[in-house]
């Protein structure tokens, strides 16, 4: 497995029986791909949509039935469409059980930034899209990043250094090293993915990271 | 009242140089390309564009940024189009972020006579900057003020000839929009009798819509969002 299919599939077995589901772009679609046998999710889409499935071939495509992506989409039994202040009603008012977003830093208070990077003096992008929302509503956040950045610098730091997009909402953060989570006393390193060392994870994070007497392997 | 006009006439009449519009419209989605390629057609420029989420490049409002028709942008996101990006960086047109929860409702409180609305999205960030904050039952909010236009367009999939507007598939901001805007222009597929259109299937009532402009057949939006799904690797 690569790096994202480790996240997306330790991320996917947080999905639990029964809940509303909104995942972002990238890692968190190819979680909502491995979704456990048994487990039914609603999945939520921005633009105003319930229950709704995989991407329609062409021929199959309506172009009035799209995804927040973009993508034509095929509708799943029981699916409903709706304005868009209806869909962040669902969103913002908390009838989300769970947002599965990526990130470009998240920190050990649970403060996460996803939205800006500086485009220049007092210029930031690409924009938070649905995201603040889905962050201030959704009963739990998990953040599906890497590890690193490309250059190998800690995403899971002490403090942000980007603007934020939400404060101190971050339960759980799954990477394709370590399995953690946001509490009162602060991260808490639960998992390291297998033939990853607790040594490797505390060397390649920035921020303060408590190590249980028990660490777990993420197991596949 | 609501009137029947051709898209040519109906943008001559209410969009003009310096204009704020609301489009509808998500990613191609239900988007009225009508009336965009007419504002093109015509050259109507320094607009303030208001828009949940922007588009591709060479698609839907993403053809007014091609076209340096925009001035000013208020809408959620702005990346997925590199054209508007590099014209922000540039300096050649203004950007104002809102959550889209937020710009939705600050759209809604428009239509609705409302002076804004308490939420506790952004807080703690950059959106919170210059803008009060009420405590209420202990909890803290922003207020967001109501959000205008001199013109929304947007588009259906049927109108009867009063107006009354039927949507087909994610309707989006169009029938938030369709009300919070000086002049509202719905472009549609089809233009039926009054009485055609059931009333439960009624999105939009027609009181809200001043012009009722026919919009390419179906096929066009069909092939509109097929061509952006390529150039974007949704479809190969």
């Amino acid at each position: 497995m690569n790096a994202k299919e480790i996240i997306a599939k330790r991320a996917a077995q947080e999905f639990k029986d029964g809940m509303v589901v909104n995942l972002g772009f990238g890692i968190p679609i190819l979680a909502g791909n491995n979704i456990p046998e048994g487990v039914n999710v609603t999945l939520q889409s921005e633009n105003g949509m319930l229950n709704f499935g995989a991407t329609a071939p062409i021929g199959e495509d309506d172009p009035c039935m799209c995804s927040a992506g973009g993508a034509p989409i095929k509708e799943l039994a029981g699916c409903s469409v709706f304005n868009l202040d209806t869909s962040f009603l669902i969103i913002r008012g908390g009838h989300v059980d769970m947002t599965m977003l990526g990130a470009l830093e998240v920190d050990q208070m649970g403060n996460i930034a996803n939205w800006a990077m500086p485009y220049g003096e007092g210029k930031y992008g690409p924009g938070m899209g649905g995201a603040m929302d889905l962050l201030a509503g959704a009963k739990k956040v998990l953040v599906t990043t890497t590890h690193t950045t490309k250059g190998g610098d800690s995403k899971i730091l002490k403090k942000c250094t980007l603007p934020l997009s939400a404060a101190g909402v971050v339960k759980v953060i799954v990477t394709e090293l370590a399995f953690m989570e946001v509490t009162e006393e602060g991260l808490v390193l639960k998992e390291v993915a297998p033939g990853v060392s607790v040594e490797e994870v505390l060397a390649k994070t920035e921020a303060e990271l408590i190590v249980p007497e028990n660490v777990g392997v993420m197991k596949f | 009242m609501a009137k029947i006009m051709d898209m040519k006439s109906a943008i001559g009449e209410f969009v003009k140089p310096g204009s704020t519009v609301m489009f509808g419209g998500f990613l191609g989605c239900n988007a009225p390309l009508k009336a965009i390629d007419e504002i093109i057609e015509e050259g109507i420029g320094d607009l303030t564009a208001i828009s949940t989420v922007n588009s591709f490049t060479n698609s839907d409002i993403g053809l007014l940024f091609d076209n340096n028709l925009i001035k000013k942008f208020i809408a959620s996101h702005i990346g997925t189009n590199k054209v508007a990006v590099q014209q922000y960086k540039s300096g050649q047109i203004e950007m104002e972020y809102y959550p889209q929860g937020t710009l939705i409702e600050k759209i809604r409180c428009a239509g609705a006579g409302l002076g804004g609305v308490l939420t506790p999205t952004g807080l703690g960030t950059l959106v919170e900057e210059g803008k009060e904050k009420k405590v209420v039952d202990g909890k803290e909010y922003l207020l967001e003020t109501a959000l205008g236009a001199d013109v929304a367009i947007i588009k259906g999939f049927k109108a009867d000839k009063a107006g009354n507007i039927l949507y087909s598939g994610t309707a989006n901001a169009n029938p938030i929009m369709a009300t919070a805007a000086k002049v509202t222009i719905a472009e549609v597929e089809e233009i039926v009798e009054v009485g055609e259109i059931p009333s439960s299937d009624v999105g939009t009532p027609g009181i809200f819509v001043d012009a009722i402009c026919m919009g390419y057949d179906a096929d066009k939006y069909r092939d509109a969002i097929r061509e952006m799904c390529k150039s974007v690797g949704i479809y190969r």
